[in-house]
């Protein structure tokens, strides 16, 4: 029991620490690490509370795409970075803001802890209500089941992110690929990586969804792994990064949200509501979605880092110079 | 033609039919056309866009009609799981008119844009016609979303939708500066959300739900308030009006909504700003009404009174129209706060006020922007100092902005004049009387620009103007028509007015703000109501008489110019970025304090 509280308080104080050392760091690239680090402490905090699920979502997405993309941006903004720095506001305000931010903060940890003691919670009734969704793993029945429809329009929200990134493009660039994961120089290590870990990782996705049924894991966490394969595989340059204007591309983006509506849709016949499911087919139409959502969410966080598309030429251009 | 009628009528009528069903709709058929506006072929875009927004007015129209007939709220539960474990939709006649009001804009907007963003021929597709078209949806199903939503996490989720709908609509031109402009409007909305989230969050760990209608009985129902509903409460407030983009958090608001082009700035500043609003009217009104102290309330007011003051000076001295416009919606954003003082005693007249404001604030401001769009289109620039000739090349889009901005200033028939009418009749019955001078001030200021504006444009110019684009009939005629929706607002008649109580907690005062309105049409209030915009129409033209004879000066009209100069530093001081982010803290703090001490 002691170890156990001497772990937690070092966790505790570590995510701590770090969190500050992030805010206070000077060069962006340093925080974006220091923010990785973070979430895999986030995620060790979330398995020591018991919440296996919120753990994997964030060391997949939290920490693990997110920090790509932070370190990506961190990168590129590196040459303006102390141009910024002298535009820096006077100690004084900075000073007045921290001083605020801590007290709202102090504020907040208060009303936190003068919330009801035991939380009020619907975990009784998740499970009350979990056989008739044939599932056996209740994170999974509150966002394909009880509340499906945030799930769905989550995963609707993706999609105008990613033709945000895309709208940044120029005229001339559109149809054209994503242009921010150029091959990297050959001789490195990473071909070979490309070569060896997707296998691996891709059964690791797979299993995520389909365990997620019953047990942690689920679509976001899959589909975060199967991304990350597909992104190495685009670094190292054994396939190159989808047209903007590819049709089969644009399908597999969309496929489930679409299925979802759609199997929602039918809902309304078969079960009485709108995202209802058929008591006897409802685990086969639950992993159906999952299956379909896995492919788009897949899609769109590989696009999402592989950033906005550039003109054929420059995309060439990029490709030599790296090469 | 004749034969399909009765056809029309019947499918509406199963339609009207399906009762809660009907919610459903709206909320997902934006979302589908997202969705295939992906796979839809480029060239075809436009068009099937239009189609899916004439399918959303007559839904939204069978949703209004569903709810007058029935003088219900429509209910609806998703997946058949009832709250706290499954989440609901509920259209009562307020979110009904915001659906309607949000289709009739939307579909303007979509007949206005299809000529700007249609493919040109021998190209597949393009950047500007697929991002349009598709965010355009987003924008859509995301403030659906919000009117029907009654879980806080779903707005949440809704409320992302719009944001990220929302922001590259603002850079779609792709100039540095509207890139600054999105950037800008992203990192402030996120931050906004951040603070709604975490409002949410404490919600749910105080009382195990989300939904409104329960949490609202819960919280009525509690003796004592836990610390952490005003906690919550302030949190979310003041998220959502940085979202809003109310004074002084107006930061994002003035280069976003001037830099967009002119079929998004319409949808920014008609509908993207409301959405949040409607959220902070659900959360003080619906989810916990008793706690909106009277300090709470005068803060949130003067907020108002400010914007409207502050927003319409710095208006006053704006050169570009479009940008002129823009610091209008801060003003007109203004009117929608003042109805919390006056709504604080418990009346429903001045929450009927605002959603008035929020129609035909809607349907003006989106035919203004799009008739500067036409302006700036056919003049190649939009200084209102060179807009001399205009009304004589384009008279119906001049004629649509001048109605528009009728709208504006309050003047009968118009929409804004019943909203002027009931806040001024709460401010004076509830012996509030500074609320009534603002609202009167704010007509002026807001007079004396557009008439500057109307003057600039109605007068010859030195040479003939040749528009270097000639606008189509059909955009003119849709820029004029949604003008003529919100200058005749007025004359609906008053059932219309009562539809917006249905489905609300009861009300002392029901059909209190029909009455007032009915009063409102005596010879003596219409003369009260004109004869100040009059003498502020003649100092203008005095102003424009004296000018001309002297040389020309290079900005707007300035009464005075050391004062102006302040206000153009002021304004220049609040958008900068430690500035707005400072103010978010102040006024989390502030609220805090307002809603503890005033109890």
């Amino acid at each position: 029991m002691t170890s156990a509280l001497v772990v937690d308080a070092a966790l505790v104080l570590l995510v701590l620490g770090l969190a500050l050392w992030i805010t206070a760091a000077r060069a962006a690239y340093g925080a974006a690490v220091g923010f990785v680090a973070y979430g895999l402490l986030l995620t060790l905090i979330w398995v020591r509370l018991a919440a296996v699920d919120v753990a994997m979502t964030e060391a997949a997405l939290g920490s693990g795409l997110t920090g790509l993309l932070l370190l990506g941006a961190a990168a590129r903004l590196a040459p303006y970075e102390a141009a910024e720095h002298q535009r820096r506001p006077g100690l004084g305000l900075r000073v007045l803001v921290g001083v605020l931010c801590a007290a709202i903060a102090a504020g907040l940890a208060a009303v936190v802890l003068l919330l009801p003691d035991p939380a009020p919670s619907q975990a009784l009734a998740v499970a009350a209500h979990l056989p008739a969704t044939g599932l056996g793993n209740p994170v999974t029945g509150v966002l394909m089941a009880y509340r499906a429809v945030d799930t769905l329009l989550e995963s609707v929200v993706l999609v105008p992110a990613l033709i945000g990134v895309w709208s940044l493009s120029t005229e001339m660039g559109w149809g054209g690929r994503p242009g921010f994961l150029t091959p990297w120089r050959s001789g490195s290590a990473l071909p070979l990586l490309a070569r060896v870990l997707p296998p691996f990782g891709i059964l690791v996705g797979i299993h995520l969804v389909w365990a997620g049924a019953d047990d942690p894991g689920g679509k976001f966490q899959g589909a975060a792994v199967l991304a990350a394969m597909w992104i190495l595989v685009m670094v190292a340059g054994l396939r190159e990064p989808p047209r903007v204007s590819d049709r089969l591309m644009r399908f597999l983006l969309v496929v489930g949200p679409l299925c979802f509506i759609g199997i929602g849709a039918a809902g309304i016949r078969l079960a009485g509501a709108f995202l209802a499911y058929p008591e006897a087919y409802a685990k086969p139409l639950i992993i159906a979605i999952e299956v379909g959502l896995t492919i788009s969410v897949t899609a769109v966080l590989g696009l999402l880092l592989a950033g906005p598309p550039v003109p054929e030429p420059q995309y060439q251009r990029q490709s030599r110079r790296r090469s | 033609m004749m034969a399909l009628q009765p056809l029309f009528a019947a499918w509406f009528a199963d339609l009207m039919d399906l009762g809660g069903l009907l919610l459903v709709i709206p909320l997902m058929l934006p979302v589908v056309g997202l969705l295939l506006a992906l796979i839809v072929r480029g060239r075809s875009l436009g068009r099937f866009a239009l189609a899916l927004l004439l399918l959303g007015l007559t839904s939204a129209a069978a949703i209004t009609a569903a709810v007058a007939t029935g003088d219900q709220a429509l209910h609806y539960q998703l997946g058949g799981w009832a709250p706290p474990l499954g989440v609901a939709l509920k259209a009562d006649g307020l979110s009904a008119v915001m659906l309607l009001t949000t289709a009739v804009v939307l579909l303007g907007v979509g007949i206005y844009a299809q000529r700007g963003f249609q493919v040109p021929a021998g190209l597949p597709e393009t950047r500007r016609s697929l991002a349009f078209w598709t965010l355009l949806c987003g924008i859509w199903g995301g403030i659906n979303t919000v009117f029907l939503g009654q879980d806080l996490f779903t707005l949440f989720v809704a409320l992302e939708l719009l944001t990220f709908s929302a922001v590259p609509l603002v850079a779609l031109d792709g100039r540095p500066e509207t890139l600054a402009a999105a950037l800008r409007y992203l990192l402030f909305a996120l931050l906004g959300s951040v603070l709604y989230l975490l409002g949410a969050v404490l919600f749910y760990g105080t009382y195990g739900t989300l939904d409104i209608a329960l949490l609202a009985d819960l919280i009525a129902g509690a003796d004592a308030l836990p610390p952490a509903v005003p906690v919550a409460a302030a949190l979310m407030t003041v998220g959502l009006l940085a979202k809003t983009a109310l004074f002084p958090l107006h930061l994002w608001l003035p280069p976003a909504h001037a830099g967009a082009p002119p079929a998004a700035s319409a949808v920014l500043s008609a509908l993207v700003v409301k959405a949040s609003f409607f959220l902070i009217l659900r959360i003080w009104f619906d989810l916990m009404p008793a706690l909106l102290t009277l300090t709470a309330a005068q803060v949130l007011g003067a907020l108002g009174a400010a914007a409207i003051l502050f927003g319409n000076l710095v208006a006053l001295r704006q050169t570009r129209l479009k940008l002129l416009i823009a610091y209008s919606t801060l003003a007109q954003i203004g009117y929608l706060f003042l109805i919390f003082p006056l709504a604080a005693g418990g009346s429903s007249v001045a929450i009927t006020a605002g959603a008035l404001q929020v129609v035909s604030h809607a349907c003006a401001k989106a035919a203004m922007f799009m008739a500067a769009g036409l302006i700036a289109a056919a003049l190649g620039h939009d200084q209102i100092r060179g807009l001399g000739g205009i009304g004589r090349a384009l008279p119906l889009t001049v004629l649509a902005f001048g109605l528009a901005g009728l709208s504006l200033i309050g003047l009968p028939p118009s929409g804004g004049y019943l909203v002027k009418t009931l806040l001024s009749a709460e401010a004076i019955g509830t012996g509030q009387w500074w609320w009534y001078l603002v609202v009167q001030v704010g007509g002026l200021l807001t007079a004396a620009y557009l008439f500057f504006v109307l003057s600039q444009a109605l007068s010859a110019s030195p040479q003939p103007t040749i528009p270097r684009e000639h606008p189509r009939l059909v955009q003119q005629l849709v820029v004029l028509a949604l003008a003529l929706c919100a200058l005749l607002l007025g004359l609906l008649p008053l059932s219309a007015v009562d539809l917006l109580e249905i489905g609300r907690p009861a009300a002392a005062d029901s059909g209190a703000a029909s009455a007032l309105l009915a009063d409102a049409w005596s010879l003596d209030k219409l003369w009260s109501g004109l004869w100040p915009v009059l003498i502020v129409a003649a100092l203008v033209i005095a102003v424009r008489y004296r000018q001309q004879r002297k040389p020309v000066e290079p900005e707007g009209i300035k009464p005075t110019a050391a004062p102006g100069r302040a206000l153009d530093q002021l304004d220049s001081l609040l958008r900068q970025w430690p500035v707005g982010g400072l103010l978010l803290l102040v006024l989390v703090a502030a609220l805090v304090q307002t809603m503890l001490v005033g109890r």
